[in-house]
């Protein structure tokens, strides 16, 4: 096993305990506004697999978007719907315990399943030259993707015109928690 | 590559389940929401999982991943404009309280 | 770097080239990470009192050490030994993290700062959009200090902050986006190595708003409605005293070097200088002076702003941003597209006059079209007040 083998393990297991962890923390804290820092955590740790997986400028897009507007405009939102109070009240609801064992019942068949299948992994020689460059991913997307390129930018620009119509207060400016980036 | 694939969709599936979870059990519909985005991650993961030890030469694997992160913050935007609004009117974003689809 | 590493290895036989590599970056990481902040914010702290001074007609610092050089040694010793005061029912933890998620967001930008030829922390395909993404940290930043602080006027400054700083993200990354298509390329380097004529004399416009757009994103003056004693206390960060504010400061500054690093990289052409070049050390050492020089010129004309320019409304800030930088913006990008596709006639240099060309006609148009519209708009105000003629 080499160096680099065994940087890129020991960064899986931190960026596992990180994610997982994190998700954990997201779907069981009492406290809302830390369930949205733990989401943050999660993704930076799914920002790190994309590293870990040469897509690196998925993980940049991954943290401008994700991280910089979403999670923003989610933290914005629990702001704007729960004043200062900070409850400490349970944030589950009486189907927990079911919940849990029909996602636990759904991993496990979805573990067995993939454990069981034979991928058809790519050559040696094709696995160590991942097709990285951005040029040609920009290319892509105005070339063979340029329709749902084009579809996304109007989904977009729905989105952005429906949330602000949505949130807006009767007759008055629209609260400040609209200002979506849209990049 | 030092991390075979059926460990990169292990970690994808466990994350998808706790999303999963998250959607399911939890009372706040932000909570809910918080769930959602922990599956599309999931969901995220996989395809460049896929991209990088199937078909590393091409490049479908990331530009999907781009649209999935796009969809999501779109999605993101117009449901929480949705439960924004929703607050305004009920003062309560619990889940089970919204429950008239007129009031 | 690389200079580096073979001579380490060629040295030191029992090193790999694996561990002199990784010897050599985790020394540059260290030196950014640890020794820069600290120059940095002790150097420019005087500066920016020094040069505030002399505008407002006064001295500036004189008393600790000579000339005032040890002001900012006395500024940490104060900031040192304050007493670390929490709110009762503050968020213990995340009141903690904010600051230095604070500071963080700004000293990752370091990593991409092609500071000297060849030397530059991670050469990332996309090194310019890592930069933005990082700014972006900033914002969960601000969010964290006012909420965590339990205070309604923290929470009202950390709206206020945030509703910037995402106001302001959009014209930064319109001005690099026509230093990318003007470059070729998002690699920092690659974007360095283009600039034979410095990109701010071809592309004025776009280097004016980066400046202004960088100014209102590190919230100083006049931008600074955010933190401004006399309007919001003192903004998210009213809560914070002792290390923790002084790691807010501390991340402004970091934000400030930043920002200057990458104007300098983008449009002042980097470390690029006579005799600079990766050749030599005495070239690598000339390329870093270069690139110190620039930054610092930069960030006196950021500090000559702020001595100028008085405080600007918060609605207005907003309305600078959206109607007026983000118009120009697109207008710039679709003409500077246009101007890069045009045919070279004579002489190579005649991309950079049509791209001047594209610049100036973008600021005309866009002059133009805002004096009419506040005519109009002026005019129909008149009307209103006057009664119908």
């Amino acid at each position: 096993m080499t160096i680099e083998h065994a940087v890129q393990i020991f960064a899986f297991i931190i960026l596992t305990l990180m994610t997982l962890g994190g998700g954990l923390a997201v779907v069981t804290s009492r406290n809302l506004f830390h369930a949205a820092l733990f989401l943050v955590l999660s993704l930076a740790g799914a920002m790190g697999y994309y590293v870990l997986l040469d897509a690196g400028f998925l993980a940049i897009v991954q943290l401008l978007i994700y991280i910089g507007a979403i999670s923003v405009l989610i933290l914005f939102a629990i702001m704007l719907t729960r004043g200062l109070m900070m409850s400490g009240q349970v944030q589950r609801n009486e189907q927990w315990w079911i919940a849990a064992l029909v996602v636990f019942l759904i991993f496990v068949v979805l573990v067995v399943t993939l454990w069981q299948t034979t991928w058809p992994i790519a050559e040696a020689e094709a696995l160590r030259t991942p097709n990285v460059a951005i040029a040609q991913l920009g290319a892509a997307l105005v070339g063979p993707y340029a329709i749902p390129f084009e579809v996304i930018s109007l989904l977009l620009l729905v989105a952005l015109v429906g949330a602000i119509v949505l949130a807006r207060e009767e007759g008055n400016q629209p609260a400040q928690a609209d200002a979506e980036t849209g990049e | 590559m030092a991390i075979p694939l059926p460990w990169w969709l292990t970690v994808a599936a466990a994350l998808f389940a706790i999303g999963l979870y998250g959607v399911l059990s939890r009372r706040n519909a932000i909570g809910v929401l918080l769930g959602i985005e922990l599956m599309l991650n999931a969901a995220n993961i996989n395809l460049v999982a896929f991209w990088r030890h199937i078909t590393p030469q091409a490049l479908t694997g990331q530009v999907f991943a781009i649209f999935v992160i796009g969809i999501a913050a779109a999605e993101a935007a117009a449901g929480l404009a949705i439960i924004i609004s929703a607050y305004r009117r009920r003062r309560t974003v619990v889940v089970d309280e919204l429950d008239t689809m007129r009031w | 770097m690389e200079a580096l590493i073979n001579w380490l290895v060629t040295t030191f036989p029992p090193l790999s080239e694996g561990l002199a590599r990784f010897i050599v970056y985790v020394l540059y990481s260290a030196v950014l990470a640890f020794v820069a902040p600290v120059i940095i914010v002790v150097g420019y702290t005087y500066m920016e009192r020094k040069v505030l001074a002399r505008i407002q007609d006064r001295i500036g610092p004189n008393r600790a050490g000579p000339l005032g050089l040890f002001q900012g040694l006395a500024d940490a010793i104060k900031m040192l030994t304050k007493e670390d005061v929490t709110p009762v029912c503050a968020d213990r933890v995340v009141f903690n993290l904010a600051p230095i998620l604070a500071t963080m967001a700004a000293i990752l930008v370091f990593a991409v700062l092609p500071v000297a030829p060849g030397v530059i922390g991670a050469d990332l395909q996309a090194g310019i959009l890592y930069v933005v993404a990082v700014g972006a940290l900033g914002e969960v930043a601000a969010l964290m200090a006012g909420w965590s602080s339990r205070n309604k006027f923290a929470l009202l400054g950390a709206f206020r902050a945030v509703a910037q700083l995402i106001a302001y993200e959009i014209p930064i990354v319109l001005a690099i986006l026509v230093v990318v298509m003007a470059a070729g390329s998002m690699q920092m380097s690659v974007i360095v190595a283009a600039q034979d004529v410095p990109f701010g004399l071809v592309l004025p416009v776009a280097f004016l708003i980066f400046l202004v757009a960088s100014i209102a994103e590190i919230g100083r003056s006049p931008f600074d409605l955010i933190e401004a004693e006399s309007e919001i206390v003192a903004g998210f960060h009213t809560e914070y005293s002792g290390m923790k504010f002084a790691f807010f400061f501390i991340g402004e500054y970091m934000h400030l070097f930043a920002s200057a690093g990458i104007a300098t990289t983008l449009f002042l052409g980097g470390w690029r200088g006579p005799f600079a070049g990766p050749d030599s050390w005495f070239g690598v050492l000339l390329g870093f002076i270069y690139f110190v020089i620039k930054t610092t010129a930069v960030i006196w004309v950021m500090m000559w702003v702020r001595g100028t320019l008085f405080r600007i409304r918060i609605d207005h800030l907003l309305d600078f941003a959206w109607k007026f930088l983000v118009p120009l913006g697109l207008i710039l990008v679709v003409t500077v597209a246009v101007a890069l596709k045009l045919p070279v006639i004579g002489a190579s240099s005649s991309r950079w006059v049509a791209l001047l060309a594209a610049n100036l006609a973008a600021a005309l148009l866009m002059m133009l079209s805002v004096s009419v519209l506040a005519r109009r708009s002026r005019s129909a105000a008149l009307r209103e007040v006057a009664g119908v003629e």
